[in-house]
């Protein structure tokens, strides 16, 4: 009986976590395609292509997935837009409950791919598929729809002050 | 109240019925609430030896699985995660949940019986210890299973271990399972102690402890100050990853060697935690194998305080690569090669009380302690080789190190316990160990571990780092890495040897009576396994060898009530009675306590402020195992 | 054929440890010889010897013996102050060594390839390359080393010890090749998935040869001669791969990944992952994540017709 017990508890337990912790680097290749067919929203292209049809998220409280879209954030530069950890700045903050485009993860996918208006690049033909799910995962973090344990509390950058907007260097006043 | 012994015609009614009422009063409970309320110090000591010797074979298992891998280059048996889980695994199994408590095992079995009384001086806090011990341990392990295993390494550096570069539970799951281990090495540490200091059998002055007695009690004085530091920064830690503090940040003030610094603090005593016990493992081997007096008490006593002491001064030398200033790491550099000297006086010690001996009693416990000779002595001169900071700046963080620290861990501490364990399981068990599959058990130790170490001293001159999960076939370690894989095969050989004539000695091996050694010290006086009062009449010392000292008519403790579970407790300096102290009987309490501990512990690593209901229901258990108890058979003082 | 080994070093300071290496070890020697041969000695002492033979001591030989356990201490003592002596006098010489370098290179450690920065006072003579760094002969190098991520360890045996690698702090660390050679080194501090191949390649050449290379690293990519490669050019642009790598010469500008202008020039691929042959470049760009599986770079699908194309254009990049 106690052991029938354990097992039930541990077999729960492993779903939870197997979802949270699984990481995939090799990536089937449909995942991975470049979409260059999708029709474009903005005149901004960082290089030029056309984007593809859009698909159902794969999105899934997945924390490497999250971590990935984290890293991918500030690697092609999100940050410098729309603020570390999506505070915003030039671009709109991203931690808030307010979505211009929609946040349901297809329509943050959406904007990331085709672009928007007023300053958003379309990305769908830089970035293969399943980075661009990595980053909505991420995205959708920072304003809390994530699991708290899959989401990291913090980041290794500064950090904005959350009154101002504005991050501070090391070791000065605020 | 002590007197001279009665003439024995009325000892005989006397003693049986005295006998008979400590069974009573002394007994285990029965059923399945009985078990896990057990306060018996034998039975918890045991429980310890038991868990930890699970989590050895769980640790070499995994370190099987790393040489399968690291046997060719470039080999794909094991995916680069799972073996980043694989050696982190292993080394917080064997450092936290083997070696450190397998010890406190040893010593809470050993030193009640060894200073002649009838429990640790906390019972309820010894069955706590050791249930969030194995809380902690079942916590990591089912991390393990659920692809939760910590993978940052035993050490977890930051940044790495951080938010950002260890996604997931896996780390949170590591630094809370530290904070199981040390309630609970830090429970232990304060029982020990106590004991140590007032429950001495009257007449066992301070210099006539055992050298045993004293290595676990430096062991105690260590932890109580090593513990703190690491449950502090794996908190921290936990905080950085789970609320968003910067402890380690560097952008907001925070620095990632603070966790270095922080870590090693415990990091290093911790290893001197581990050796030290395994010292006093060989004292006590060395006079059973030579029947002669160890040479040198004092001397040995104050090498063990002062390597404890100086354990402390060390921690800087595993950062020697940082960047550190040139001054400051001599200082270190100057305090690691120091450390040699009380442990080279322990060395000479040994051997000029050898050169004092007959012929050596050559069983199989004496093979593994000249096994700890040969090995440790050379892990202890690498180790020396490694305080250079210039040398350590080629072999840090290279195999060398690998091989150092196994040839002191396993050499300094696994062999003395191999041999304590063929000296002691007749005492616990009542059965006698084989000694031909002992003397085969021990050689394949040997043999296996010198082929797997050894040839890691060249691998990392040779350039192979640590932690690495393959290498290129055009390194040139393939060879030698091979070679070590064999040998781990011989090591796991003799596991599995150990454990089959455990298991057959216990159905056929020879009983062993009471002293099948002719050893020196209190428990060997009293029957194998020993009763749960340890002692009918508890006995007095007149000597440092106790039962080599003890004459026909030297004095026992009576008079002590035998409807309560009642110890004398002495003088700190000079074993002289003090007052009688009634000990708690078996209580359901320290489970329930565990139990709501571990919930705050658990539930907090997922959302941070449930640690509240922990709290909560901490408080609660608190209470039910404070409440006071008009029955006098319950922890309260007798004052007559 | 790389030389790896502290065994054999190529330069003043890993040379100055190795002498240092052999007073320990002949210490050391001695040291268990003896220590080792008096356990020994005792067990066949005891092995020849009947039972009882052996008298209980006496209190003049109990005398004899303390005398015996305190000169070994003491003898203990001094040999560990003479070789913290030496280590003390080794560091000395080690840390003179550094003093005015010729050279200053910067080398920032990712997750898991080592960018390398030649410093110059004239700026367009600073150069970007990553993964293998280039060195004249005989000349102090001094690398200022710091960390993007996580902690790293730079350590190239032949040449000198290690020094970490660790983000927020700048540390510092000389060596100097007395001959030409290729001397490989790898990270030696665990750094995550791919700790294993982070491997970097310090290549000495006679100074004359440094400066040509030096010339020839600092030109960007020659403009595409024939259409193949202009096909592969475009698709090189068009792909993903522009986000993350730097070509200079095109619009390739990315500061992800390492600096692919000379790609073709180096040894390895991966930061020693693959050897660089154009079969093992085909495999690490259609599917990196198969040769060193959990790196940022991803695996992207490449249309057939574009993969040749692709690699012929990444040859060209001498």
């Amino acid at each position: 009986m106690r052991f029938a017990a354990l097992g039930t508890i541990i077999a729960l337990v492993f779903v939870a976590s197997c979802q949270r912790e699984q990481r995939n680097p090799r990536v089937v290749a449909a995942s991975a395609s470049v979409m260059t067919q999708l029709p474009r929203e903005s005149e901004l292209v960082p290089g030029g292509s056309v984007p593809q049809p859009r698909i159902s998220s794969p999105d899934n409280g997945n924390a490497y997935d999250i971590n990935q879209g984290q890293t991918l954030f500030t690697a092609y530069n999100c940050a410098g837009c729309h603020g570390g950890e999506g505070g915003g700045g030039i671009g709109p903050a991203l931690n808030d409950a307010n979505w211009i485009y929609g946040g349901e993860p297809a329509q943050i996918f959406d904007s990331i791919v085709r672009g928007r208006p007023n300053g958003m690049p379309a990305w769908g033909a830089r970035i293969p598929k399943d980075k661009i799910w990595a980053l909505v995962a991420y995205v959708r973090s920072l304003s809390g729809q994530q699991p708290k344990s899959a989401t990291a509390a913090r980041s290794d950058d500064i950090e904005p002050d959350p009154h101002t907007g504005t991050t501070k260097a090391r070791g000065s006043t605020p | 109240m002590t007197e001279a012994q009665p003439q024995p015609e009325s000892v005989a009614h006397l003693f049986e019925e005295e006998r008979s009422a400590l069974q009573k009063v002394w007994r285990n409970p029965r059923g399945l609430l009985g078990w896990f309320s057990v306060t018996t110090h034998q039975e918890i000591g045991r429980r310890y030896i038991f868990t930890a010797f699970l989590f050895l074979l769980a640790g070499g298992v995994e370190a099987m699985l790393m040489r399968l891998q690291l046997a060719r280059p470039d080999n794909h048996f094991l995916s680069n995660d799972f073996y980043d889980q694989l050696f982190t695994m292993h080394g917080t199994t064997m450092m936290f949940l083997f070696a450190v408590p397998v010890l406190e095992g040893f010593a809470i079995y050993l030193v009640p019986l060894m200073v002649g009384t009838r429990n640790v001086a906390f019972p309820r806090l010894n069955a706590f210890g050791y249930w969030m011990y194995v809380f902690g341990g079942i916590f990591l392990y089912i991390g393990f299973l659920c692809n939760t295993g910590a993978d940052a390494g035993w050490f977890a550096y930051t940044p790495l271990s951080g938010p950002q570069y260890s996604p997931g539970k896996r780390v949170d799951f590591w630094a809370q399972m530290i904070t199981f281990t040390e309630v609970s090495a830090l429970s232990v540490a304060v029982e020990i102690m106590t004991t140590v200091l007032r429950l001495r059998a009257p007449g066992m002055s301070l210099n006539r402890i055992p050298i045993f007695v004293w290595s676990v009690f430096v062991q105690a004085l260590m932890i109580l100050f090593a513990m703190p530091a690491i449950m502090l920064s794996s908190g921290m830690l936990l905080c950085d990853r789970t609320i968003g503090t910067h402890y380690f940040n560097p952008s907001e003030g925070g620095d990632p060697l603070l966790w270095q610094h922080l870590f090693w603090f415990f990091g290093h005593p911790e290893v001197y935690i581990i050796f030290i016990p395994g010292t006093g493992f060989v004292s006590t081997l060395i006079t059973a194998a030579t029947r002669r007096p160890l040479f040198g008490y004092t001397a040995v006593v104050l090498s063990l305080i002062a390597t404890g002491f100086m354990g402390f001064g060390l921690w800087v030398h595993h950062m020697f690569a940082t960047g550190l200033p040139q001054l400051g790491a001599s200082f270190f550099s100057a305090a690691t090669l120091v450390i040699a000297i009380p442990t080279g006086v322990q060395f000479f010690c040994w051997i000029a009380t050898i050169w004092s001996a007959g012929k050596l009693t050559m069983n199989t416990a004496t093979h593994f302690m000249f096994g700890f000779f040969f090995i440790f002595l050379a892990g202890g001169l690498t180790g020396v080789m490694l305080g250079s900071v210039p040398l350590d700046l080629q072999v840090h963080d290279t195999y060398f190190v690998v091989a150092h620290f196994h040839y002191v861990l396993i050499g300094g501490m696994v062999f003395p316990l191999m041999g304590a364990f063929y000296h002691w399981i007749p005492k616990m068990t009542g059965r006698l160990l084989n000694e031909t599959a002992g003397k085969v058990n021990f050689w394949l130790l040997f043999v296996g571990f010198n082929l797997t170490f050894f040839p890691m001293h060249l691998l990392g001159f040779y350039g192979m780092p640590r932690r690495v999960y393959t290498y290129q076939a055009d390194t040139g370690w393939g060879g030698l890495s091979e070679l070590a894989s064999i040998g781990a095969a011989l090591i796991a050989l003799g596991g599995l040897v150990f454990i089959g004539n455990y298991l057959w000695s216990m159905r056929h091996g020879i009983p062993a009576g009471n002293d099948p050694w002719g050893s020196d010290t209190l428990e060997w006086s009293t029957t194998s396994p020993p009763p749960n009062y340890n002692y009918v009449h508890l006995p007095t010392v007149s000597g440092r060898y106790a039962l080599w000292s003890r004459l026909p008519d030297d004095p026992v403790v009576t008079g002590l009530h035998t409807d309560r579970r009642e110890v004398l407790v002495t003088g700190i300096l000079d074993g002289q009675p003090d007052h009688r102290y009634i000990l708690p009987g078996s209580s359901i309490w320290p489970l329930l306590t565990a139990i709501a501990v571990a919930i705050g512990f658990i539930a907090s690593v997922f959302v941070f402020h449930d640690l509240t209901y922990g709290i909560i229901l901490t408080a609660l258990t608190l209470l039910g195992w404070f409440w006071p108890r008009r029955d006098p058979r319950h922890g309260v003082k007798d004052q007559s | 054929m790389s030389v790896h080994s502290a065994f054999a070093p190529a330069g003043a300071q890993a040379a100055r440890i190795y002498e240092h290496w052999l007073l320990y070890w002949y210490v050391a020697l001695a040291v268990y010889v003896i220590v080792g041969g008096a356990f020994l000695y005792l067990l066949i002492r005891s092995w020849r010897s009947r039972p009882e033979s052996i008298a209980e001591p006496t209190q003049p030989v109990q005398h004899r013996m303390a005398k015996y356990v305190g000169a070994s201490s003491v003898a203990t003592a001094l040999i560990l102050i003479l070789l913290l002596v030496s280590a003390a006098i080794t560091g000395h010489d080690l840390a003179s060594y550094g003093q005015k370098p010729n050279l200053q290179i910067n080398v920032i450690g990712h997750q898991w390839w080592w960018e390398v920065q030649y410093q110059n006072d004239d700026p367009s003579m600073t150069l970007m390359t990553a993964n293998e760094i280039h060195i004249p002969t005989g000349q102090k190098v001094l690398l200022n080393l710091t960390s993007s991520d996580v902690i790293h360890s730079f350590w190239v045996p032949s040449l000198n010890g290690k020094r970490d690698l660790i983000p927020s702090h700048q540390n510092t660390l000389t060596i100097e090749a007395d001959r030409p050679g290729v001397y490989r080194g790898q990270c030696a501090e665990f750094c995550g998935l791919q700790h294993a191949h982070m491997i970097l390649y310090v290549i000495a050449e006679p100074p004359s040869k440094f400066s040509a290379w030096m010339r020839h690293q600092l030109q960007p990519a020659p403009e595409p001669v024939d259409a193949k490669l202009r096909h592969g050019r475009d698709v090189f642009l068009n792909e993903p791969c522009v986000t993350c790598h730097t070509v200079r010469g095109t619009t390739a500008l990315g500061t992800v990944g390492p600096d692919l202008t000379h790609i073709a020039d180096r040894q390895t691929i991966g930061a020693g992952t693959l050897p660089n042959t154009p079969g093992h470049l085909s495999g690490w760009v259609t599917d990196p994540q198969r040769a060193k599986p959990g790196i940022l770079m991803p695996t992207i699908p490449i249309a057939p017709n574009d993969v040749q194309p692709l690699l012929v254009y990444l040859e060209s990049l001498r």
